[in-house]
């Protein structure tokens, strides 16, 4: 199996006027094609940072970060906007659509970036597999949180990522919306056999992911497969 | 592991249609706001339309009707009666053509019909001049009929004013004319130099029956010329100018006449395009605030393509494309307008046009006002554009990362730079001179400058020395001044700028009118006879007296011309220009007093001033007016040899004279000692003061009854003739600066709407936690009353030195302040930005929170 991500004793400080505050510290593990991977943690714990860190989305302070054999500690903004765009699919908790586009405009958008042709169908064919075929012209303030969710899922998956980054992604949504989303992501994700890692609170999520890694006050406390973490739970019980 | 790297070949191209497409996409739901932004550079390209279509049209009116502003093909004229020399040329011309001859004086004419006198410009012709375009009269033959006998044409204000009528009498000197009809128009006559002196045409042939021909009589002399095609104007008038300088004479043709209107007009256009382009500035300041709140609540979406893929210059360019559309849009908008504007200009500059402009659209004009738009735009928007690039990705993560730090941004400064060319370039080409253009861009930079800093020290005094125990409104009202996301910088440089716009307008046009109402203050003269003959100065005196009238001057006054200066005589300075002598000196006829004393409004400024001249000296010693030797390039014990009535007379400078110009009395630029001049032909110049109206028409009617050749003028009318003037010229000025008052008025609304957003949410977070509708208002208010008054104040200061500066370096006239209209004007300025203030609020005052919450969400 071949690497997707691997993590380097990652460190990540702030400076906050005279002071120096580490958020995360000597973080290191890999995932390789298809895994499945929850990090999960109290508030605070680092979570968010880590996944920003591991998607390219900010820039470690100390230690490498390598996405699909690409070293991204040294690229500028902009090449790793362009990492981003041909490997990574984001989800996000509050969907993060843009306003300004149709359901169908926003799942086209990555493959637009790309340059790629025959977009639409490619994108309809998305929306089609989320169920929301028939409200593509919608705009996201027409479109309940589920639906927004959906459609961020068609387009976290348009441009045929490698890795997937979820950041709480049934978080603002109902109980029953919720299973619904989190069904269709890991049937999405089986289908294209792409690395998912989700970054969530929900235990019973996560627990449907092949590892799971707890980190607390900026370090890893655990990494282990899902049973194992019940177990641990059970057994604090 | 496949070893997958980044290649520059693998580098995402910009796709350009694809960005231009999601620019649109984009606007989708702030068109808005965008229009609103819009909105604030409307005006001012309009302005900047209006007045160069009008320019455009001027000059084709100008080009097309070129042959009847001066209605023929050369015109010869001089300000003195010619001498033989002089007329051999001036005869030697109408050999090759055809001639009508002229004389133009200022003489009193007196209204049988209502017992009135009046000051006029009698114009005595003689030949069918015009012999382009034509004399437009009313009754239409009276431009034909008044050179058949003893018959007038009188300008038809005059005839207004005076209740004449077409067959009544009219008494010129000493002689009666029957009034032929009322003059409209006469080629080389705009409606302005008919209001300053309004004419009265009269056959030629009866001038010297008038007796206005008298010693002294200031009359000119025109020769108006038409030419066979074979003989070029412009090649004869070059060939005849050393000559015609030589005898004190100067010439026109339709080309010099074409050049020198041309500019004249030029420059007013440039000044009121200068008008235009400060609205328009007032309106970049405007989209650069609209762009930069707009950018603001644009960060998640552009995060979010941060974090597809989207790269730095991508995201810049779907926001450039869009502030570009918009301004194309503003540009079109204002060509549009400004074209709607031009149609009403010719009317607007009627009284100071030569020739009747016909308003056509100029597509010039237009494509200049659209690209005007995108450029102004797009310059001003590029500081909040720049920001774009540095947008982190992570906002999608963590709304509160702090995403830009565009602060430190290097290209800021090349912005800066850009703009500030931009300015001057734009200058240059309104004003056509570079040290015009680098002082009217320093000047906008200074203002936006102190206003800047104002603004950023306001913030600093506040957060500083912040008065925590004050009550909550005061502390929440001034907390808002310098809290993230307030509007202090920009809200005082928009409104500051335009208050210091306006301000120094008004003052500007306040000092002009205070530089003519001076002159009519208490104890100064305000009726004036002139021409008074040797032999009738003591009957006018007596009759002065008689009608218990003061004597406040009585002046005598001598023609003389400069003959030489240090031994240098016209020809010499004609020959060598770097002495720096005006050659023009030596061909002007001058008037000069003599006395011993000093009089009011004079004073020292350098030497001694004896006032008598003994017969001892060679050289006489004179006093000349301080500016004047400064001219002629003399000092003290330099020599000045005058020709009076063609005697030389040999002089020493030997003292120097300030003096105030704007008092009504007779002022001269040089002044005899007593016991030189007593001899030589004169003629004296009478000031007195009346009581009234009454009493000066009773004592006018009767110096004119007496003496018909002596003139008599009034304050009032001086007053009334200036004061007509000067209203022309600033309603067109006001004209133009309102649209920089509605441009201010807009990004005044503009930039309280767009920092709407950012109070809202504080408002409604206020009311939740229970404050009343009255503290929310009193805390908008105060915010806005701060601000308002700040920066009306600042803008206020600014227009007392601007306008101090105009008035001292370009208008040359004491700067006179006048303060309680700026106290209007700080208060309505300031009233204006807390009512637009709290108009742009009320949707938080009167609504429940949630429901604002929703909607602004």
């Amino acid at each position: 199996m071949s690497t997707i991500l691997e993590i380097k004793n990652l460190a990540k400080t702030y400076k906050s006027g005279d002071r120096h505050l580490t958020v995360l510290e000597g973080i290191n593990f890999t995932l390789n094609a298809g895994d499945t991977c929850s990090i999960v943690g109290p508030s605070g714990s680092g979570k968010t940072t880590l996944l920003g860190l591991c998607a390219g989305l900010d820039r470690a302070s100390t230690g490498s970060v390598i996405l699909n054999g690409i070293k991204l500690d040294n690229l500028s903004e902009d090449e790793r906007a362009q990492v981003r765009n041909q490997y990574v699919g984001f989800v996000f908790q509050n969907f993060q659509l843009i306003p300004t586009l149709t359901a169908l405009e926003n799942v086209m958008v990555p493959l637009e970036l790309r340059g790629e042709r025959n977009v639409q169908k490619q994108a309809m064919e998305l929306l089609g597999r989320v169920g929301l075929a028939e409200r593509h012209d919608h705009y996201p303030t027409q479109l309940s949180g589920g639906e927004q969710q959906r459609v961020s899922l068609a387009r976290a998956f348009s441009n045929r990522p490698t890795i997937l980054f979820a950041d709480e992604p049934t978080g603002n949504l109902d109980e029953e919306t919720g299973e619904h989303v989190e069904q269709l992501l890991f049937d999405l994700n089986r289908e294209a056999g792409t690395t998912l890692v989700l970054v969530t609170h929900d235990l019973e999520l996560a627990e449907k992911t092949q590892r799971i890694i707890r980190i607390k006050g900026g370090h890893v406390v655990s990494d282990t497969g899902a049973p194992e973490i019940i177990a641990t739970r059970d057994a604090e019980q | 592991m496949p070893d997958i790297k980044i290649k520059p070949e693998d580098k995402p191209k910009l796709r350009l249609r694809w960005l231009l497409k999601m620019a649109w996409r984009d606007t989708r739901r702030n068109r808005g706001k965008l229009l609103l932004f819009l909105s604030s550079i409307v005006l001012g390209i309009a302005a900047l339309v209006a007045i160069n279509s009008f320019r455009e049209s001027l000059h084709d009116a100008i080009d097309s009707k070129a042959r009847t502003l001066i209605g023929a093909d050369m015109v010869i004229g001089m300000n003195k009666e010619p001498d033989s020399l002089a007329l051999a040329l001036v005869d030697s011309v109408k050999n090759l053509g055809v001639r009508s001859d002229e004389n133009r004086l200022l003489s009193m004419v007196y209204f049988k019909r209502t017992d009135d006198t009046r000051l006029v410009q009698v114009r005595a012709l003689e030949g069918s001049f015009p012999y382009f375009g034509s004399i437009e009269t009313e009754p239409k033959e009276a431009s034909r009929t008044f050179r058949q006998g003893r018959r007038a044409l009188v300008d038809h204000n005059l005839m207004l004013q005076y209740n004449a009528q077409p067959g009544d009498s009219i008494r010129v000197g000493e002689m009666s004319f029957e009034i032929a009809g009322a003059l409209h128009k006469i080629p080389g006559q705009s409606a302005l130099t008919a209001t300053v002196a309004p004419a009265v045409y009269i056959p030629r042939q009866y001038l010297p029956e008038t007796g206005l021909m008298q010693r002294g009589s200031r009359v000119s002399y025109y020769y108006y010329y038409s030419l066979p095609p074979t003989v070029n104007p412009d090649t004869l008038g070059k060939r005849l100018d050393p000559r015609l300088e030589e005898y004190g004479m100067f010439y026109d043709t339709v080309e010099t006449r074409k050049k020198s209107m041309g500019r004249a007009y030029d420059d007013l256009a440039r000044f009121l395009g200068l008008v235009g382009f400060v609205a328009l500035l007032l309106g970049c300041v405007g989209v650069a605030s609209a762009v930069h709140v707009y950018i603001r609540e644009k960060l998640a979406t552009i995060g979010i393509l941060r974090c597809l893929g989207m790269s730095g210059k991508q995201a810049f360019l779907i926001y450039l494309f869009q502030v570009l559309g918009m301004g194309l849009l503003g540009g079109l908008a204002g060509a549009v307008l400004g074209s709607i504007v031009q149609l009403v200009l010719p009317e607007l500059f009627k009284s100071f046009l030569p020739v009747d402009v016909e308003a056509s659209f100029s597509w010039l004009a237009a494509l200049q006002g659209i690209l005007l738009g995108g450029v102004v735009s797009v310059l001003f928007a590029l500081l909040p554009l720049l920001s774009i690039r540095q947008v982190s990705p992570l906002i999608t993560l963590r709304a509160s990362v702090e995403h830009l730090t565009s602060q430190k941004d290097p290209l800021r400064w090349g912005v800066y730079a850009l703009l500030f060319l931009f300015i001057l370039l734009f200058s240059r080409w309104q004003l056509g001179t570079w040290w015009q253009a680098l002082a009217f861009a320093g000047g906008v930079v200074a203002a936006f400058a102190i206003l800047a800093v104002l603004a950023v020290g306001l913030t600093w005094v506040v957060r500083r020395f912040f008065p925590s125990h004050w009550g909550y409104v005061w502390r929440q009202g001034l907390a808002n001044l310098y809290r993230p996301n307030n509007q202090t910088l920009l809200l005082t440089v928009s409104i500051g700028l335009g208050t210091a716009l306006i301000g120094t307008l008004y003052l500007v046009q306040r000092t002009l009118l205070s530089d003519v109402a001076i002159a009519g203050s208490a104890n100064q003269p305000n009726l004036v006879l002139f021409d008074i003959q040797n032999s009738q100065k003591e009957e006018v005196l007596q009759i002065t007296k008689q009608d218990s009238l003061p004597v406040l001057q009585i002046a005598p006054i001598v023609s003389v011309r400069l003959d030489k200066v240090n031994q240098l005589t016209g020809a010499d300075v004609r020959k060598d220009t770097t002495l720096g002598i005006p050659p023009w000196l030596f061909t002007r006829e001058y008037r000069i007093t003599y006395r011993s004393k000093l009089i009011n409004g004079e004073e020292t400024a350098a030497g001694e001033w004896k006032g008598k001249y003994d017969g001892i000296q060679a050289l006489i010693p004179i006093s000349l007016e301080d500016r004047y030797a400064e001219r002629i390039k003399v000092k003290l014990g330099d020599t000045l040899v005058f020709n009076v009535q063609g005697a030389p007379v040999s002089t020493r400078v030997a003292h120097l004279r300030t003096v105030e110009w704007n008092r009504v009395q007779s002022n001269f630029l040089v002044v005899f000692p007593e016991g030189v001049l007593e001899e030589a032909p004169q003629f004296h110049v009478l000031m007195t003061r009346s009581k009234d109206d009454a009493q000066a028409a009773r004592f006018q009617r009767r110096i004119v009854d007496r003496f018909p050749n002596i003139s008599a003028i009034g304050l009032d009318l001086i007053l009334q003739t200036l004061d007509e003037v000067v209203s022309q010229i600033s309603f067109v000025i006001q004209f133009m600066a309102l649209f920089s008052i509605a441009t201010g008025l807009l990004v005044l609304i503009g930039s309280v709407n767009v920092s709407k957003f950012q109070r809202v949410q504080e408002s409604v977070l206020l009311r939740t936690l229970g404050a009343s509708r009255r503290q929310i208002f009193s805390i908008t208010s105060l915010e806005y009353l701060l601000l308002g008054a700040l920066a009306a104040a600042t803008g206020l200061i600014i227009s007392i030195g601007a306008a101090w500066a105009l008035s001292v370096y370009s208008f040359k006239v004491d700067f006179a302040p006048v303060l309680w209209p700026l106290a209007v004007i700080f208060v309505l300025v300031t009233l204006l930005t807390v009512i637009v203030g709290l108009l742009n609020s009320r949707g938080i005052l009167v609504r429940p929170p949630l429901e604002v919450l929703r909607r602004e969400a």
